[in-house]
């Protein structure tokens, strides 16, 4: 499946250009952090990888295209209108698995993100925690090769936050390929393999998590990774 | 007032004594209404699911036009399909006017619409609530609207509900197409225009408290089954 190769490439939404230009390579490795300002086009850069925005001009080619293999968790966790349960069997009616191997995944990952006492219940009753813990459930169910995170834990409290790095951690272990977009510096400093760091729609800054946290090169990622407000 | 109180003892008097003639057409009624709900609801509700998320040329057009449908005049569509049906028409070889299905197929005309535009209006709502989960999940067109159909089934229940009381309570057109005839094609709306016709209000006023229980019954029937409103959230 890798490496993904994003060349020359750019998303302009009604004429404007607001990702690109880009050339950038994923290879195996990680959890990759992509961060930045507000507005830097971290979200964009994540949904074009997942081929789910219209590349404007470049391309984005994975070595072995399969949309299948990756899975994507919105920055706010849509919940289908069902049971928690139902919500984690959804992707895999979607491809037909036998009603035996859809019920051991289901209640593998059910016991797994702690939701067993609640899974006849609708999945509108969870709290904000739980409910992006049933999204990377979902995402996670068909055992992606890699998995997008769009600031998954933005408005969560401590402790679901926790488990969600936990859960994200032993993901990345097991083997998945984790990409994630998130705004909160000491989060990206507890996963980060490596990090992109955006700015204007651009990749201004790319590197091992070490390096870039520690001697950063441009004075961009230097002042935010001060706390400065970017422009 | 004095009319009213007659008619509801009217009304008392037909369901306590079991009239054979009501019961009749009240089964009548609720088999034609449900049988037209059933078929219209079967394309409109799908539909409006396909309007939801199909992007195509003419779309706008399309969804102008059957929200323009919904106001579609029933006396028109029965003389129409009376001409259609009639034996000279082109469809008089079915043998089908003056028949419950002729009165079937006026109803759906006339529902269909009106079902197709709330079920649409539901489903886009529903859509853009799903739309980057099922993109992301590479759903096909199909799986979506499965998806939204399933998923948006209590707001289609008002669609159909909508379709079926229209349905129900239509006069005009099954009237030209089904012709009221006794123990044939009259039901509770025809009847009642027909005793009203003969100057016996009660009666048309106790088969009207009749046909508004029926109504009325068969929404909460239907609200019960469905479990609307019995959880907290959706």
């Amino acid at each position: 499946m890798f490496p993904l190769n994003l060349v020359d490439l750019s998303v302009r939404r009604r004429g404007k250009l607001v990702l690109g230009p880009i050339d950038l390579v994923i290879d195996q490795g990680g959890p990759t952090m992509v961060i930045g300002p507000n507005g830097s086009g971290k979200t964009t850069l994540l949904r074009v990888m997942h081929g789910i925005e219209r590349i404007s001009e470049g391309a984005a080619d994975w070595a072995k295209p399969d949309h299948a293999n990756h899975s994507y968790v919105f920055q706010s966790p849509v919940v289908l209108r069902r049971s928690v349960a139902e919500n984690l069997s959804y992707p895999l009616h979607l491809v037909k698995f036998t009603k035996l191997e859809i019920n051991a995944a289901v209640e593998y990952w059910i016991e797994r993100i702690g939701l067993g006492k609640v899974a006849n219940r609708s999945a509108a009753c969870l709290s904000g925690g739980e409910r992006q813990k049933l999204a990377i459930a979902r995402a996670l169910i068909r055992g992606p090769e890699v998995l997008f995170l769009d600031e998954p834990c933005s408005n969560l409290d401590g402790q679901s936050t926790r488990e969600i790095e936990t859960l994200l951690l032993e993901t990345a272990i097991a083997g998945t390929r984790v990409i994630m977009a998130t705004h909160d510096m000491g989060q990206a400093r507890r996963l980060a393999a490596d990090v992109i760091f955006m700015k204007s729609g651009r990749i201004a800054e790319t590197g091992l998590a070490p390096v870039v946290f520690n001697a950063p090169k441009t004075p961009d990622l230097q002042a935010f990774l001060k706390g400065d407000i970017l422009e | 007032m004095n009319d009213i109180t007659q008619g509801l003892l009217a009304a008392l008097r037909l369901i306590v004594t079991f009239d054979a003639e009501l019961w009749e057409i009240s089964l009548r009624s609720l088999k034609v209404s449900l049988t037209a709900v059933t078929i219209a609801s079967a394309v409109a509700m799908p539909f409006g699911a396909f309007l939801a998320v199909q992007r195509f040329k003419y779309r706008r057009l399309v969804i102008s036009i059957m929200n323009a449908l919904m106001g579609l005049p029933p006396v028109v569509v029965g003389l129409i399909f009376y001409i259609l049906l009639s034996r000279s028409g082109p469809f008089g070889v079915f043998g089908l006017l003056f028949t419950p299905w002729a009165m079937i197929i006026v109803q759906i005309v006339i529902i269909t619409p009106l079902i197709a535009s709330i079920s649409h209006q539901a489903m886009r709502e529903l859509w853009a609530e799903y739309h980057d989960l099922l993109i992301s999940l590479n759903t096909s067109k199909w799986q979506r609207i499965k998806t939204l159909v399933w998923d948006g089934r209590r707001n289609l229940l008002t669609a159909g509900l909508a379709g079926f009381g229209r349905a129900i309570g239509e006069v005009g057109a099954i009237m030209i197409v089904g012709g009221n005839i006794e123990n044939a094609t009259r039901v509770l709306t025809t009847a009642i225009a027909l005793e009203t016709g003969k100057g016996d209000f009660a009666l048309a006023l106790g088969l009207g408290f009749v046909l508004i229980g029926l109504a009325l019954f068969v929404n909460i029937l239907i609200h019960w089954l469905s479990r609307t409103e019995r959880e907290g959230r959706w």
